[in-house]
């Protein structure tokens, strides 16, 4: 049993479903209806793709694994999701800059990853890419309405990329297990996609009036390690609430 | 003398028999479309016994639209449902995920019944999303008064594969199937 690759393919699939699982928690509660339409079809992109991870993952694993009891009898140790995706939503500012960064980065590293050679993977991603494109639209269109927008909105992205601009720099820092797999040509070297990334965050910036930020920040990191911040304890005590109290219930 | 010829399972025949049955399917959202309007059944496969005289079983590749279509668990069901109910044993449902599902694999026949049912169908030259924001895209026309004075409300819509639009003449709202 690859222990690095399932280690990848679960950090692929833990970003999507805890994203997902944090623009749920918008489900009735959108600043208007289209948006909370919008935000939760994002959500729903992202989980069937964490869906088509698990499952692949649960099929390397054997040993009874499935999608479901990785998704929910794992503990915050084993999670490898970035810092990024399990910060609370705050206002729309922050939830619609959390996607932008998220998702431009996701985006950059779908199109590599479609030429993994592990077949399941490229798949993945090469499907994956098209739904991502909408959520980068999305999300670019809102930083630039809400940017230059009125006094307030572009107070809240200020707030917004001081609150959330710490945790990018995880985005690049290679873990071990995705050092594994570039190596041997199923995964991608992130530290690569940097670049390309900070080009699409200026240029955005830019257009919606924001400033770019120093450079010399710190930057918060140990999520794809699984040392995250106590937010994620509080996500999975709700999302996984309901097999750990009626283990193997079923709709 | 024994015609073993006869006995023994046609199996280009059986696979046109499949593919007719799942023109029966249809997609439990948008019931005016079947899977095969869909372009998501992938292929269908027979299996034989050693003999070549028994039909052992079914395999039908199928690709799911969006990853997370809520949909495709039910299609899923109502193909294999749809062939136990015309006597095939032991269906299999095979998911293929490459090459991605996209909406030039619809039918025609299958684009002009989400018309007739009030959705605007996904525009024929692949207008597929870019990742740059506010373009200008080519106008889409209201399946209700065919005017092409038309405007996007959301880009995400009822279900992933759509999107929100308002005719400003006629003042509908409507659906577009999206380009993906």
């Amino acid at each position: 049993m690859n222990n690095q690759l399932i280690n990848y393919i679960l950090h692929l699939a833990d970003n999507n479903l805890i994203l997902g699982q944090r623009n749920s928690e918008w489900c009735g509660h959108g600043p208007v209806l289209e948006q909370d339409i919008a935000i939760t079809n994002i959500s729903l992109d992202l989980i069937g793709q964490a869906r088509n991870f698990y499952q692949y993952a649960a099929s390397l694993i054997g040993d009874g694994a499935t999608e479901d009891s990785l998704a929910y009898l794992r503990t915050e140790r084993e999670f490898k999701n970035l810092l990024l995706v399990e910060q609370p939503n705050s206002d729309w500012a922050v939830t619609i800059l959390r996607q932008f960064l998220f998702s431009t980065y996701q985006y950059l590293l779908y199109q590599q990853l479609q030429k993994s050679n592990d077949e399941q993977i490229a798949a993945i991603a090469e499907k994956a890419l098209k739904e991502v494109t909408y959520h980068v639209r999305w999300s670019s269109e809102w930083v630039i309405r809400l940017g230059d927008g009125t006094e307030e909105s572009k107070d809240r992205m200020l707030s917004a990329i001081d609150e959330l601009w710490r945790f990018t720099g995880e985005l690049f820092l290679s873990a071990s297990y995705e050092t594994e797999a570039a190596k041997e040509g199923y995964g991608i070297n992130v530290t690569l996609l940097k670049e390309a990334w900070l080009q699409k965050i200026k240029d955005v910036f830019e257009e919606a009036t924001l400033p770019m930020p120093s450079e010399k920040i710190f930057m918060q990191c140990g999520g794809k390690d699984g040392v995250h911040t106590e937010h994620l304890g509080y996500i999975l005590a709700e999302m996984q609430y309901l097999q750990r109290t009626y283990p193997g219930c079923e709709w | 003398m024994n015609n073993t010829k006869d006995i023994k399972v046609n199996i280009q025949e059986e696979k046109d028999a499949i593919w007719k049955i799942l023109e029966q399917v249809n997609d439990p959202e948008v019931p005016v479309l079947s899977v095969i309007d869909l372009g998501i059944i992938r292929g269908v496969d027979v299996k034989v016994s050693s003999t070549g005289e028994d039909l052992e079983g079914v395999v039908v590749a199928v690709t799911p639209t969006y990853s997370g279509c809520p949909a495709t668990e039910v299609i899923n069901m109502n193909i294999k449902m749809a062939l136990l109910e015309y006597g095939y044993k032991n269906v299999q449902i095979k998911t293929v995920l490459s090459p991605a599902w996209t909406t030039e694999w619809m039918t025609e026949a299958g684009k002009e019944k989400l018309k007739a049912y009030g959705i605007a169908p996904p525009k024929p030259m692949q207008s597929v999303c870019t990742p740059d924001s506010f373009q200008e895209e080519e106008a889409t026309q209201c399946p209700h008064c065919n005017s092409f004075h038309t405007k996007l409300i959301s880009r995400f819509g009822s279900t992933a594969c759509k999107a929100l639009y308002q005719c400003e003449d006629c003042k509908e709202p409507f659906d577009y199937f999206k380009c993906h």
